[in-house]
This record gives C-alpha cells, sequence and structure tokens, in this order.
C-alpha cells in the first residue's frame, strides 16, 4: 500500500512516501514523522512525487503534527505532489496550513527561510 | 448502467474499493481530477462506516452500487446493516480547532461534502442505504 524511505541531505530528513496513503496504512506515515522528530531532526522534507493517493486519515497524519513542530521550531515542508493528491489538500483548504513547494530545491529553501 | 461490489469491513479492502469506483467510471469520460475525487469521497464513506458502523469487522459486509441513469450524473450507494451514520448530523470541526487538539479525525466528512452534490439516507429492506449523487457538466 505504502512504502516510506528516509534519508538525510544537508541536515535535513527527508521521508519519501510512496504508493497510497489511506485509513489501513496511514500509521505508517505517522511513525515515519514521529521518528524523525524524535530523533532531533531540525527541518523535514516529505518527498511526495511518487505518492499517487491520499485520504483524510494521511491528511490527519499531517495536520496533527502542525502544532507540535511550531512549537519546537523545526519547519516541515511537503513538496512534488502531483495535481489530484495536491486536489485533496486544496479542498480542505490545508494547502495554506502547510508548508507545500514545487520541488526538491524549493522545498530545502523554504525549509531554510522557515527555520531561521 | 450498474455496477456492484460486496466487500466485508476491513479497511485493507478500502483498495479495492477504490479500484472498483475508477474501473466503473473509466469510460464515462471524467476528468481525471473529478475522477480521484470521487474515488476519494467514496473511500472516505466506506472507511467512516467500516470504522464507527462495523468496527473493521471482515465479516460485516458492505454493498456499494453506482448507478449511471444519464451522461454526466452518477448516483452511489452504499449498503449495510450496521447501526445508521448519518453524516448530514455530524458537526464538521473547525479546521483550527482541529490543528490545536492535534486530532486526525474529523477531515473526511468535510471532503465528501465539498466534493458530492448531495448526500442523503434512506431504508430499504430493513437495511441502511446512504446515496451519494454526482453531477458532471
Amino acid at each position: 500500500m505504502v512504502h516510506i524511505k528516509r534519508l538525510q541531505e544537508e541536515g535535513m530528513d527527508i521521508i519519501s512516501v510512496i504508493g497510497e496513503i489511506d485509513a489501513s496504512s496511514s500509521i505508517e506515515l505517522d511513525l515515519a514523522i514521529a521518528k524523525s522528530v524524535g530523533e532531533g531532526f531540525k527541518k523535514i522534507l516529505v518527498d511526495c512525487s511518487a505518492l499517487e493517493y491520499i485520504s483524510s486519515a494521511g491528511l490527519g497524519v499531517f495536520m496533527s503534527y502542525i502544532e507540535e513542530l511550531k512549537d519546537k521550531n523545526i519547519p516541515m515542508v511537503l513538496f512534488g505532489m502531483k495535481e489530484k493528491v495536491l486536489n485533496t489538500f486544496s479542498i480542505l483548504g490545508l494547502a495554506e496550513l502547510l508548508h507545500i513547494a514545487a520541488t526538491k530545491p524549493e522545498a530545502k529553501k523554504l525549509a531554510h527561510e522557515l527555520s531561521v | 448502467m450498474n455496477y456492484q461490489y460486496n466487500i466485508g469491513c476491513s479497511l485493507s479492502n478500502l483498495k479495492g474499493i477504490r479500484e472498483f469506483v475508477r474501473s466503473s467510471l473509466k469510460d464515462q469520460q471524467v476528468p481525471e481530477i473529478e475522477m480521484s475525487a470521487i474515488v476519494l469521497a467514496l473511500d472516505e464513506m466506506c472507511s467512516n462506516l467500516m470504522i464507527h458502523a462495523h468496527h473493521c469487522n471482515p465479516d460485516h459486509m458492505l454493498e456499494l452500487h453506482i448507478d449511471i441513469p444519464a451522461h454526466g450524473k452518477f448516483i452511489f450507494e452504499i449498503v449495510d446493516d450496521g447501526s445508521l451514520f448519518d453524516i448530514n448530523e455530524f458537526h464538521e470541526p473547525d479546521l483550527g480547532n482541529l490543528v490545536h487538539q492535534k486530532r486526525k479525525g474529523g477531515l473526511g466528512i468535510r471532503l465528501v461534502k465539498a466534493i458530492m452534490d448531495n448526500v442523503e439516507y434512506l431504508k430499504r429492506d430493513d437495511k441502511n442505504v446512504c446515496r451519494l449523487t454526482k453531477v458532471i457538466k
């Protein structure tokens, strides 16, 4: 259903989400973000370029971290989203609540700006 | 045209529901953005029912019917015999409150209402029927 990989670049944790996130698999995303925060990363990028589908269960995971990451001053930037996936965020107005960039370089730049 | 799919209330079956909806609509010239939204709305309704009315018991069954009475008009029915879960009686929480409370739920219903033109409930043969209507112009 969903496959999650993590790698680190320039001190940032990059979480790649591959496949589909629904109510049966959103826990995987939750665990990956929790690990990233738990391991002390100060900037988190989420690579959504291979994310084919997300339902409210996955959106809820991103939303549930907004406050905690803000308190800890950890920017989380999502990037590479396909139009159909971005549309799901937009329907709910979440695109304004989360940090979303088009490409990885833009996401890195935004994460730097947000952490200043 | 009519299509029907019967499925047990296990969240691992949601993928099958998405595939069924997509394949039933594939010859209807539905734009990809609309298609993805419709698939999402059915996933949300079925997962809500599976979790809240059937506690994810795989022995409990849902019937999903798709009727296309006219070009661009789609009627989706989810039939079950669990306790009624009427989303019209559920007040969607404010987004700001959800963020503040770090809650993960409450978004699905908002999505379904935004995507579908109409959501109604009826009884048929002693079963609950949740009927979702979508018109694509």
